[in-house]
């Protein structure tokens, strides 16, 4: 019975150019880069995937199912700098065979900080993957998957969502599976979905690992690892970076291969199928309750924030972009709003990380910066050129009026 | 197994980083049961070498200043050379002395020629440097016939044809220790004679030990040498377990810190010290600049600080030691270590153990091992004042600097170094010897 949910995640920062405390110019953010990266990323994995993707559909006729999460960030960028990805993506949306899900339109950390902010990211994305891709989202992740009661009670309360995903993280489940659908303590209308991180990371992660035991993985065995499911789960999540195909995993690994092959090896089995996560939410009772009292999230082994919020730069530089939210709002100047939350996006904080700085591993990919050091100055620098700004906006409407 | 170790210098006759390494190295080798003879030459003149102004002579010094720990220098020997060996020798007559010396000993197997070509071709060169090297390798000679001993082991290019010579007339191993190159210290405007020198030692040396992968480069780049002879053995650093003493330095308390602390000499980059001083000062005025130490170029930095408009921000302490250093590094808020070519820099680490945390050059040795501190190109004085308002404005900067930093420097220890050279040493003594 089990059923496969794939959800890809798929996101780029707008990055900050090198600014300095003697910059006074308004221009924070690398077009060179972000545009090279952008069509770099487009090439090796948006265009050449979502071709696959929209192919596999094709050929299962609408029996093969994914879903999608794109921040508004990248959605962004993609229409400026590789706007023939846009156009893949509308094809795929057309099918009716993909899912859009909901996220902060920054790929933000506002819920820990501005529920109101939060709020209107959220809605910011919906219209926008509305607007272009004529579905209004139904299930919401949240940046990095952080979760925890608090947040699946004001998903709940917004009244327009189904469910949410996060991470199936050992210490919720407790020894259950994360192929159950759940339910957050708080009755309501969401339910949980969690990813099978092993499944997940087998892909993701260990895929072109020669280390790995299980190296090469083909898509038959992978198949019968999700067989084995069977009368022990509804559905298997297997939730992932997009980059995952082509860029973290290159082409020459075989990923493609793999994922060409996968649903043919997966439908083998008469009772499996592919469903989105709207669909599983529909077909599947919620078992049982997850009670998530701290927060979690897909990062690391930790699976906690201490990639975002491991030491006092890192939490400095949030809570300072959030002291400013009433002053940037006041000013009413769309483009100061927009920078400020430009500067939400989670990645910036990432790059502050110095958990595994010294080792080196994960937290370089695209990582701008030679040191987290460099980038909390990088950020706080833009921060208070963009704080002086709000302050002189402020100021001249203020003349205006008098 | 016994090490006849050659230096210039020792604590408290110190000039810079030399020093202090030759001081943490023996003794985590005294730990590991190598015993070391160290050979110093009594007197250090100074008049000739300006970077060494603020050394003292011996005479300067009451016993009761130097600080040896008996219990854990145990296993080392100290032997100085006699200062009144003829003291007005000429660099010539020592080295048919030392000629002799090795003739006298040319009976035996080995085959062991003098750098020559060193001395030969800088026969017209008979500066007070130059006399007192050889007057050292002579003296270094004489005292090796009276020990027993199974490595050479001499630190930089003074000691080298102390080095030269011993390994010759002993036939023993000879390892080279190159805290600093004349490329470092001079830029392109090498004194041809140290050059000279330096490249006769590395080139006679059995094994080669570069403080840092910036330094091995140089060796192999300009001097010729073949990679496989030379090891990168990073410097250590101790832990100081003192608690701090709060002293007062003469500035007000709210006021920041920024702290340079060395030779004021080219290679060590105080222009753009103040050149980034000047900029920093654009933009935030409780902030002071200290510049502790002294060289060749302390005047004309000070007249550099008065023409920039500055001159009441920058403060020169002069040359620091032992408890003053403590103080200084107490006050300070940031050490920015400018140089333009440092082959190692013991003094980041040393600011870091007393918590301060650090902006390095990339062009340094010491950027090779450590992660949490900041760094800039020596000749970025943009990058470097950016830096440095960014730690004086946002203490949580600071304060993560500090935390790992610390953490981060204890990991580097005078014992591994320690244990690098006795398997070097081992390497050589279990293979024959052959120049």
């Amino acid at each position: 019975m089990p059923s496969v949910c794939f959800y890809f995640q798929v996101h780029q920062p707008y990055r900050l150019r090198h600014y300095t405390v003697f910059d006074e110019d308004h221009r924070y953010f690398d077009t060179f880069k972000n545009k090279a990266i952008c069509q770099k990323v487009a090439n090796k994995c948006y265009l050449p995937t979502n071709k696959l993707i929209l192919d596999l559909i094709k050929r299962h006729d609408g029996r093969f199912r994914v879903a999608y999460s794109i921040t508004g960030v990248l959605l962004e960028q993609l229409a400026e700098y590789a706007p023939e990805v846009m156009s893949t993506f509308d094809a795929l949306a057309r099918t009716g065979c993909v899912e859009f899900l909901a996220e902060t339109y920054y790929h933000s950390l506002s819920f820990l900080y501005s529920r109101s902010e939060f709020q209107e990211q959220i809605f910011k994305h919906m219209d926008t993957i509305e607007r272009l891709f004529g579905q209004r989202p139904k299930v919401f992740r949240n940046t990095e998957l952080i979760y925890n009661n608090e947040l699946a009670a004001a998903i709940d309360e917004m009244g327009v969502f189904d469910g949410i995903i996060t991470e199936g993280a050992d210490r919720i489940l407790a020894g259950r599976s994360p192929n159950f659908l759940y339910k957050p303590p708080k009755e309501g209308k969401v339910k949980l979905l969690l990813k099978n991180y092993a499944l997940s990371d087998d892909i993701a992660f260990r895929f072109s690992n020669r280390g790995w035991s299980e190296w090469p993985l083909m898509s038959n065995k992978f198949s019968e690892w999700i067989n084995r499911v069977n009368g022990n789960g509804y559905v298997v999540n297997l939730f992932m970076d997009y980059e995952t195909f082509g860029e973290h995993q290159w082409e020459d690994t075989g990923i493609f291969d793999f994922m060409r092959h996968l649903p043919d090896e997966i439908m083998k089995h008469p009772d499996n199928n592919f469903k989105t996560p709207t669909e599983a939410i529909a077909a599947y009772p919620a078992t049982d309750t997850v009670n998530v009292p701290a927060l979690i999230s897909w990062a690391d082994t930790e699976r906690d924030l201490s990639a975002w919020l491991g030491n006092a730069m890192q939490s400095n530089a949030l809570h300072e972009l959030y002291r400013m939210e009433h002053n940037i709002k006041k000013t009413g100047d769309k483009v100061i709003l927009s920078d400020w939350r430009k500067l939400q996006s989670s990645d910036h904080f990432y790059y502050m990380c110095t958990k595994y700085f010294s080792d080196g591993d994960v937290h370089k990919y695209f990582n701008p910066y030679d040191s987290p050091y460099d980038s909390y100055i990088n950020f706080m620098n833009v921060m208070g050129n963009l704080e002086k700004r709000c302050t002189d906006s402020s100021r001249s409407r203020q003349k205006v009026t008098t | 197994m016994k090490i006849f170790m050659l230096g210039w210098e020792f604590p408290p006759f110190i000039s810079g980083g030399l020093g202090t390494a030759c001081y943490g190295l023996t003794k985590a080798m005294s730990k590991l049961g190598l015993e070391i003879t160290f050979v110093l030459p009594r007197t250090i003149h100074t008049d000739k070498l300006s970077t060494h102004v603020n050394m003292r002579t011996p005479a300067d010094i009451t016993t009761s200043q130097i600080v040896l720990d008996e219990n854990e220098l145990k296993n080392i020997k100290f032997k100085t050379i006699d200062s009144a060996l003829k003291p007005y020798a000429t660099a010539e007559s020592y080295r048919h002395e030392i000629e002799d010396m090795i003739r006298a000993k040319q009976k035996r197997s080995s085959t062991v020629t003098i750098g020559a070509e060193s001395l030969d071709c800088n026969a017209h060169y008979a500066g007070d440097m130059y006399a007192e090297v050889h007057r050292y390798a002579a003296s270094a000679v004489k005292l090796a016939l009276q020990e027993d001993f199974d490595v050479i082991h001499a630190h930089d290019w003074m000691t080298y044809p102390a080095g030269i010579a011993v390994a010759a007339v002993t036939g023993k191993p000879l390892v080279i220790h190159v805290h600093s190159t004349e490329f470092d210290r001079s830029g392109e405007n090498v004194n041809q004679m140290i050059y000279d020198i330096e490249r006769a030692g590395m080139h006679a040396a059995n094994r080669i030990i570069a403080v840092s992968y910036l330094t091995k480069n140089i060796i192999l780049a300009r001097y010729g040498i073949d990679g496989e002879k030379v090891d990168v053995v990073y410097n250590g650093i101790e832990r100081n377990g003192n608690g701090f003493n709060f002293g007062k330095i003469g500035i007000n308390k709210d006021e920041k810190i920024v702290l340079f602390l060395g030779r004021i000499t080219m290679q060590k980059g105080p222009e753009y010290f103040l050149a980034a001083a000047k900029k920093v000062l654009e933009v935030m005025d409780n902030v002071k600049f200290v510049m502790a130490g002294s060289g060749d170029m302390m005047r004309q930095t000070i007249e550099l600080a008065a023409e920039l408009g500055i001159g009441s921000k920058i403060l020169f302490t002069g040359f620091l030691r032992g408890e003053e250093v403590r103080k200084v590094y107490e006050r300070a808020d940031l050490y920015v270590m400018p140089s333009v070519s440092e082959p190692f820099g013991i003094a980041p680490l040393e600011a870091l153990n007393h918590d301060v945390p650090v902006l390095i050059s990339k062009q340094s040795g010491v950027s090779e091992v450590l992660t949490h501190v900041l760094k800039a190109d020596f000749w970025d004085v943009n990058e470097i004042a950016n830096k440095i308002v960014a730690v004086l404005k946002y203490p949580p900067l600071q304060m993560t600097l500090k935390e790992h930093g610390n953490f981060e420097v204890r990991k580097l220890k005078w014992e591994d170094a320690a244990e690098k050279c006795r398997q070097i040493y081992e390497q050589l003594v279990s293979q024959p010897v052959c120049v």
